[in-house]
């Protein structure tokens, strides 16, 4: 088992309305099974016994899964492993010695609320705006009454794993959030359950994304390169499609 | 303290359909004037705000996480059970209500388990229609899978993210009722308090994470939705956040905890690599459908495995459970993990892992096959531990996943407090003493959907609710005795950090309150939680203030929980002498090492009052007696 030496170049901004600055640490002893995020709770011991105050950065199911970690590393998003959420990322990626830069993801939308911690909150308010299907509890037919296609429900599947982490959002060059708010869609969009409100579902997602002050999409794709999960830029244009034949 | 489970009365099959028949109603009209607080935001917080919501009532929710999405439901795997029937193969809802009691081995309440059964297809029904993205077959209809404990085919999934599919779908519910100006959402807030007023839960205290300030709610009643309690141990397969307090600080107001020593120790884990780890990741129990489990024969032995001949291998599990093998349930085979461990076979550099192995499955099936039925799991495990399954075996150890245990409720979800109805893992409702694969989603969703909303108006059609306001002393109390324990937390300024004391809470806690307890071991584990827990309180060492983000001042509010729940969980375990579903007492097993329950004299439920007598810890133990009318105590046999 290795370990390694580490510097770290962290972005510290002690609340919304402070100028950030990066700050340096080294760090030694990174054992080389580690997680990303376990070597920054090292780091964050270390800092609490030298009386400092640690770094903040959200995380929880640590398995890829829950969409909390958000870290933007050495310039991308959930760093350089392809469709892997920066919490399984592992410090085996790196040798000894290297230097790692740490930020939160940047987006007018995104507010930082500590040091890496941001507040993604539009993100609700663009399902909110109509990212469900409408249907009350008690209300449901028989899950078997309509059969759906194999393959359509294995693409609905597909775009329905997007994680909400924002990599996305951090990626564009317009901070645009059309792929989250492209996959809600072309998840239920797809679906016989979600066809009714297809075209009042996505007006008023597209509406409430521009509402939020994300960028549009000019087809970087650079989206579809960080998304721990794969989403494909295929539902963007698919979202546009429907935004147009429901406006004109 | 009076613990009524307030079971109605008739056959098994017509209690559920009685009590709808009779349930007291409130009328539309009314139903706006009522104000219900959600605390957790998983399956069943979801489904119950969103619910609840639909019917007319005013809905105020709050997780931790800083979307209602977040919760750790996202993370389960395997599935879900209903009872429909679809393959043809004799199932039935008693056919569900009965491998579920029987895999709780005997240590729930009938009733509650044979309405869960009755409520299941009634949830794929309701998921479907939300578009939820089942797994379908060629002709479009959904498919199911097979899941340990069952001989039929009834679990539904979508892929391995069955538990994220099932969440977005009520989460989705919820965030339509958030539009419609029903329900109101507060993320980033922590319970930290229940504000009980004349005998009634009428509120609650959070705090805001980000800014730090103490708040005040009140409501006409208080829905628990807070998940279970295995972060005690450390290391187990919850998320980071997952925690106790809601549910603790409810109990030390007043509310029974039923059960607390009940944990599910899931026995395909990755292994611990160092002391740097944060947390657990379970592989899937399906693995062990086609991986042999074994260790060396010979302690010393430091060959490769690979190099290991047949005759050096132990087959632990095939040689002991003959007729089940590999696929014995999952507190057989955690048991016998650590026995072989204990008795110095463990692999790896830490000595405390077993082989899953895939060579012979490989051999007979061929790479493609083992790559189609489980490639997403072993790239998940080779990204974790740099190690290829399909060359070397798979290194797998045991680890907490689940609680059965949790806040004492009666038939109608509701605590001993009026009021307070507690949903999904955070209640000790339906699983006993050892929950099976693919029920804890049916379960949450069950509570969510389709019992709370119901009971809940039931109570609020029956009891007087006169205006509470937020000025009553009791929120004012509570709202102090929040501010002062993080203040007390933030003032000991001592020398050890926060996850140091977890650290070594959870490791009291493995050895000696996890997969096996003794007398002696458990007496130990008291004495030695109770001198941690003087120590964290004098040596704490908690960074920043109060009064902004401070994720390090959350983990010490919940770990100084964690330690006075731990020693109830060993106490509980210290009461009951006998070694049923996950809790095995070394005193209470046969020469070959199997359980031996003893329905005589603990065929009851613990249920816990929480006594602060001069500040010192006190508790008094309160039984409900569990009735079996309707099926047979059978001792469970996988030889």
């Amino acid at each position: 088992m290795s370990t390694m030496t580490i510097n770290l170049k962290i972005w510290r901004q002690k609340n919304t309305e402070a100028k950030g600055e990066f700050q340096v640490y080294k760090l030694n002893d990174v054992n080389e099974h580690m997680s990303f995020l376990e070597m920054l709770d090292v780091l964050n011991e270390n800092l609490i016994k030298e009386g400092k105050d640690p770094v903040e950065f959200d995380y929880d199911c640590r398995e890829g899964i829950c969409g909390s970690c958000n870290l933007v590393v050495n310039g991308r998003a959930h760093g350089p492993k392809r469709l892997t959420a920066v919490c399984q990322l592992h410090m085996r990626t790196y040798s000894d010695g290297d230097t790692i830069v740490i930020e939160p993801p940047r987006a007018a939308a995104f507010p930082v609320i500590k040091d890496l911690v941001v507040d993604r909150s539009a993100f609700d308010r663009i399902i909110e705006a109509g990212g469900y299907v409408s249907v009350k509890t008690g209300a449901a037919p028989e899950a078997n009454l309509i059969p759906v296609q194999e393959e359509v429900a294995n693409q609905a599947f597909d775009y329905a794993t997007c994680i909400g982490c924002g990599a996305c959002v951090a990626a564009c060059p317009n901070s645009s959030a059309s792929l989250f708010t492209a996959s809600k869609l072309a998840h239920l969009n797809r679906l016989p359950q979600g066809k009714p409100e297809r075209e009042k579902r996505t007006v008023a997602m597209v509406q409430q994304m521009e509402a939020e002050g994300f960028g549009d999409c000019s087809n970087y794709a650079e989206c579809e390169a960080v998304c721990p999960v794969g989403i494909s830029i295929s539902s963007i244009a698919e979202m546009r499609k429907n935004y147009l034949k429901a406006i004109f | 303290m009076k613990l009524d489970p307030k079971v109605p009365s008739g056959p098994l099959e017509t209690k559920w359909s009685n009590y709808l028949r009779d349930v007291k109603l409130v009328s539309p009209n009314n139903k706006r004037k009522h104000k219900i607080i959600v605390v957790g935001t998983g399956l069943a917080g979801a489904s119950a705000a969103a619910s609840l919501a639909e019917l007319g009532y005013n809905v105020q929710t709050f997780c931790i996480t800083d979307s209602a999405r977040r919760a750790h439901s996202i993370a389960a795997q395997g599935g879900i059970n209903a009872a429909k029937n679809y393959q043809n193969d004799g199932d039935s809802v008693w056919r569900l209500f009965y491998d579920t009691i029987k895999g709780g081995d005997y240590r729930s309440r009938e009733s509650n388990v044979y309405r869960l059964a009755e409520n299941s297809n009634q949830i794929i029904d309701q998921a479907v229609a939300q578009g939820v993205p089942f797994g379908r077959d060629y002709g479009g209809l959904l498919d199911n899978r097979s899941f340990g404990g069952a001989q039929v085919s009834r679990t539904f999934y979508s892929r391995g993210q069955t538990g994220q599919q099932l969440l977005l779908g009520a989460y989705q519910a919820m965030m339509r009722m958030v539009h419609a100006g029903k329900i109101e959402s507060y993320v980033r807030h922590e319970m930290l308090d229940l504000v009980v007023i004349d005998g009634k839960a009428r509120g609650i205290i959070t705090r805001d994470l980000v800014d730090g300030s103490i708040n005040k709610w009140e409501a006409d009643a208080v829905i628990l939705c807070t998940g279970g309690y295995g972060n005690v141990f450390y290391l187990s397969t919850n998320a980071k956040n997952s925690n106790v307090t809601a549910a603790w600080r409810c109990h030390k107001r007043g509310a029974a905890f039923a059960n607390p020593c009940f944990v599910q120790i899931h026995p395909t884990c990755i292994p611990v690599s160092g002391d740097y780890q944060s947390k657990l990741t379970l592989m899937s129990e399906s693995l062990r459908n086609d991986g042999r489990v074994w260790v060396p024969r010979d302690p010393e032995d430091s060959r490769p495995p690979n190099e290991i001949p047949e005759e050096d291998r132990y087959y632990y599990l095939e040689e002991r459970y003959p007729s089940f093998g590999n696929l014995v349930p999952r507190d057989v085979a955690s048991r016998n993990a650590k026995l072989v461990t204990d008795d110095g076979m463990g692999v790896g550099d830490s000595g405390l892992a077993v082989y899953l192995d895939f060579r012979d499955a490989i051999k007979r099936d061929g790479k493609d096959a083992i790559k189609a039925k489980y490639g997403n799991l072993f790239d998940m495990y080779e990204n974790i531990t740099d190690d290829n399954p399909y060359e070397v075996p798979m290194r797998i150890f045991p680890a907490v996943h689940y609680t059965m245990g949790g806040l004492w409720v009666d038939y109608n979800l509701m605590s001993n407090i009026p009021g307070l109805f507690v949903a999904g893992e955070a209640n000790f409702s339906d699983h006993g003493a050892n929950r099976l694969g693919a029920s804890a989603l049916m379960q949450g969703l069950s509570d969510g959907y389709f019992i709370i909303p119901y009971t809940v108006g039931d109570y609020i059609a029956g009891e007087e609710l006169p205006k509470v306001s937020k000025d009553h002393e009791a929120f004012d109390e509570a709202a102090k005795d929040s501010q002062e324990q993080l203040d007390k937390l933030l003032n000991v300024k001592g020398d050890k950090t926060v996850i140091e004391f977890h650290r070594e809470l959870g490791k009291i806690m493995w050895d000696k309150v996890g997969i096996s307890r003794s007398k002696e071991g458990l007496e130990q584990a008291i004495e030695e939680i109770r001198s941690l827990r003087e120590e964290f309180w004098q040596n704490v060492r908690v960074p920043g203030d109060a009064n902004y983000y401070n994720k390090y001042l959350e983990f010490a509010a919940r770990v100084a929980d964690y330690f006075e729940l731990a020693e109830l969980m060993a106490l509980d375990a210290l009461d009951r002498d006998e070694s049923c579903g996950c809790h095995l007492r070394d005193e209470f097993q046969t020469e070959e090492g199997e359980a031996i329950r003893n329905d005589e004299k603990y065929a009851y439920v613990s249920a816990w009052e929480f006594l602060d007598v001069n500040g010192k810890l006190e508790t008094k133990l309160h039984k409900e007696d569990l009735n079996f009318e309707f099926v047979e105590l059978k001792q469970r046999s996988y030889k």
